[in-house]
């Protein structure tokens, strides 16, 4: 039925003189997880795409093609996002895929969409998707590596040497705690403490009394996600732990402080993005202008503050704008040449410049090193 | 010392928190022997309806007290519309429809508040208490003393009154309690919205500690119903004393050993505990139920 449509009507419009320019329009497949575990950043994940592809088809759309969306919700299940990734290839004949709101769910779309040559830009963390490189696959988010290296730079500057660790034990906490304990040597940095949660504990003052009581300790890094965090900085200012206390980017939301508590998330150290402080940018600053008109148009749209994730999505659609434009087609084999030669593009997590041995394309830079004064974000570098 | 005081401290809270959620499977499970899965759920209810509520305008007793009845409601319509049709089933399927109401309940709640995290301010502010170099939180001792509240309520509801006793008697043989004159009917609906209030009581209590989201409910559950199973289902003195004790264990485990044990730590000191007295801490020898 539905193909019959697709052909039929074109077709009939064509014999109309109705579409002119209009022939085939660009089909994109997302497989996001609007529901699930996974909700928090799925949600705006999808809002966004949705607000894009409604915004470019105002303007006219891509070389004067308008751009259908089709969204699937896996609801942060793997296998469906198999399913719905092979649905939007087979039977939705999509140019091109933006999804995999979760790290399990890239792996199984990008599994799908390397055997049918498809394009997809993931919307994960992990480094995984992308190394090693593959033709089709490409992401937008940092990844938890170089939020680590970020943190230990930071730490560096200011003589900081023996750090604890607070690890949650979710998904997100145990990927970023062996990312760091990786990358930590490097910046001649030593752990002293190495203490885990789980991210539903409802007390972590036990971990961080032993970790205040370890010799020699300079700073404690969390990393972790959800409301842990949250405990953890209360926690820390319930014990008057006086050391600076450097939080992950997976907290990075104005949600943190009001958690948080704004006294006890006073001085906390992080790596966000820039569309955290939009308003703080420089005005010479190359992503202020996207990451301003993303935040005023989000937040108009959905009554609702705009998230780090949804900025992922942003980025990732801007990334597949670009290179149809480029490409001046949507033949995926040319989607995806013309992707791997962007450069210089502002998205709202930083700078892209793709190259055929980096498919993220993002640098430390891409990290603003935050801290929180008074309730609200202040730029450190 | 005072590093012993903060592991002690530390343990108390997540304790209490364990504790309330525990107290709330007593109930129901003396009623019906179900363990009503769905517990969790209305922990979590009890924490959002405050804080929505809160975010409305409602001063936080307010809140809380509208929160409480909005989840003895949803206990009543679970047990009208779930468990009572389905009367004269076996227990086991009576436990998988609870199960099937939580995951409804967390699905509803997603879609009815919103899927981000959630808190309200402590009762008495966030000042922590000092003592001896240890610092515990003044919510801890709201939920310490709520948890206390609670399992002297039902201590005497169960020993005391005589609907407590009807309760007791309608789990014990049905058909013998309805042929003493007892309305086994509204001691089914009673124990729901008892329970129902239970949990989102300790939903009001722990939110504060805890925050709250509609996903909660789950993992507080599982910690609860293994508080409960340490100290012996459906007494109200077990699950008290089973629900600090797991808290207690973690802590411990987590200051001396490493906190990356923590977890399975106290599982084992339950599995040994089940080993020995399979009944729990405190649990009564089992009725033979055949």
């Amino acid at each position: 039925m539905i193909k019959t449509l697709t052909t039929t009507v074109p077709a009939a419009l064509i014999a109309l003189g109705l579409a002119s320019t209009a022939h085939a329009d660009i089909k994109i497949g997302a497989s996001i997880s609007a529901t699930g575990p996974a909700a928090f950043l799925g949600d705006p994940e999808a809002k966004t795409l949705e607000m894009l592809v409604e915004e470019l088809n105002a303007k006219g759309g891509i070389n004067g093609e308008k751009v259908e969306l089709v969204l699937y919700d896996d609801g942060g299940d793997a296998n469906k996002a198999r399913t719905f990734a092979t649905r939007l290839i087979e039977d939705d004949e999509v140019q091109a895929i933006i999804g995999g709101t979760t790290t399990g769910a890239s792996m199984s779309i990008l599994a799908v969409a390397e055997d049918a040559e498809v394009p997809f830009i993931s919307l994960a963390g992990a480094i995984d998707i992308i190394q090693p490189v593959k033709p089709y696959t490409f992401k937008t988010p940092h990844t938890d590596r170089m939020a680590c290296q970020k943190i230990f730079e930071d730490m560096k500057k200011q003589g900081i040497s023996k750090v604890g660790l607070i690890s949650g034990t979710d998904g997100f906490g145990a990927s970023m705690h062996a990312q760091c304990k990786d990358v930590v040597g490097e910046y001649g940095i030593e752990i002293v403490a190495d203490e885990t949660y789980d991210p539903k504990d409802a007390d972590m003052t036990a971990q961080l009394t032993k970790i205040k009581n370890a010799a020699g300790i300079q700073a404690v890094l969390n990393p972790g996600f959800g409301q842990g965090p949250s405990i953890v900085t209360r926690n820390y200012k319930q014990l008057a732990i006086d050391l600076p206390l450097y939080q992950s980017h997976g907290v990075a939301s104005d949600g943190f402080i009001e958690l948080a508590g704004k006294d006890a998330a006073e001085g906390v150290r992080l790596p966000g993005t820039a569309l955290l402080v939009a308003d703080l940018l420089a005005d010479g600053d190359a992503q202020k202008p996207v990451v301003a008109a993303y935040k005023a148009a989000y937040e108009a749209k959905y009554k609702m503050p705009v998230s780090t994730f949804g900025g992922y999505a942003h980025d990732g659609f801007a990334l597949m704008v670009e290179a149809i434009t480029k490409a001046g087609s949507s033949e995926p084999e040319a989607i995806r040449d013309a992707l791997e030669s962007i450069t210089g593009l502002a998205g709202t997590t930083g700078v892209y410049a793709m190259t055929a041995e980096d498919h993220l394309g993002l640098d430390l830079s891409a990290f603003r090193m935050l801290e929180i004064k008074d309730g609200g974000w202040t730029i450190v570098e | 010392m005072s590093e012993f005081l903060q592991f002690l401290f530390s343990g108390l809270t997540v304790g209490a928190v364990y504790a309330l959620v525990a107290l709330g499977f007593t109930i129901i499970y003396n009623a019906s022997g179900v363990v009503n899965f769905a517990q969790g759920e209305f922990v979590m209810l009890g924490g959002m309806i405050t804080v929505f509520a809160h975010a409305a305008g409602l001063p936080i007793p307010l809140a809380a007290l509208a929160a409480i009845a909005a989840t003895a409601a949803v206990g009543v319509a679970l047990n009208k519309l779930a468990i009572e049709p389905a009367r004269g089933a076996p227990v086991v399927s009576l436990i998988i429809i609870t199960i099937g109401a939580s995951i409804f309940i967390r699905g509803a709640a997603q879609l009815i508040f919103d899927k981000q995290i959630h808190s309200f301010p402590a009762f008495s502010g966030d000042e922590p208490i000092h003592v001896l170099g240890a610092t515990i939180l003044t919510q801890s001792l709201w939920a310490i003393g709520g948890a206390f509240a609670v399992f002297v309520g039902l201590w005497l509801f169960f020993t005391r009154t005589i609907l407590g006793r009807a309760v007791l008697a309608t789990s014990n043989n049905r058909l013998a309690a309805q042929l003493v004159g007892i309305n086994t009917d509204f001691v089914m609906t009673l124990s729901f919205a008892l329970s129902a209030a239970i949990g989102a009581f300790a939903g009001v209590l722990i939110t504060p500690i805890t925050m709250t989201s509609y996903d909660v409910g789950l993992g507080l559950a599982l910690k609860g119903f293994a508080g409960a199973m340490l100290g012996g289902m459906g007494n109200p003195k077990g699950a008290f004393a089973g629900g600090l004790l797991l808290g207690l264990f973690e802590a411990m485990t987590a200051g001396y050993l490493s906190s990356q044990y923590k977890e399975a730590a106290a599982f084992v000191v339950i599995l040994a505990v089940l080993f020995f007295m399979p009944q729990g801490l405190f649990g009564s020898k089992s009725t033979d139920r055949v």
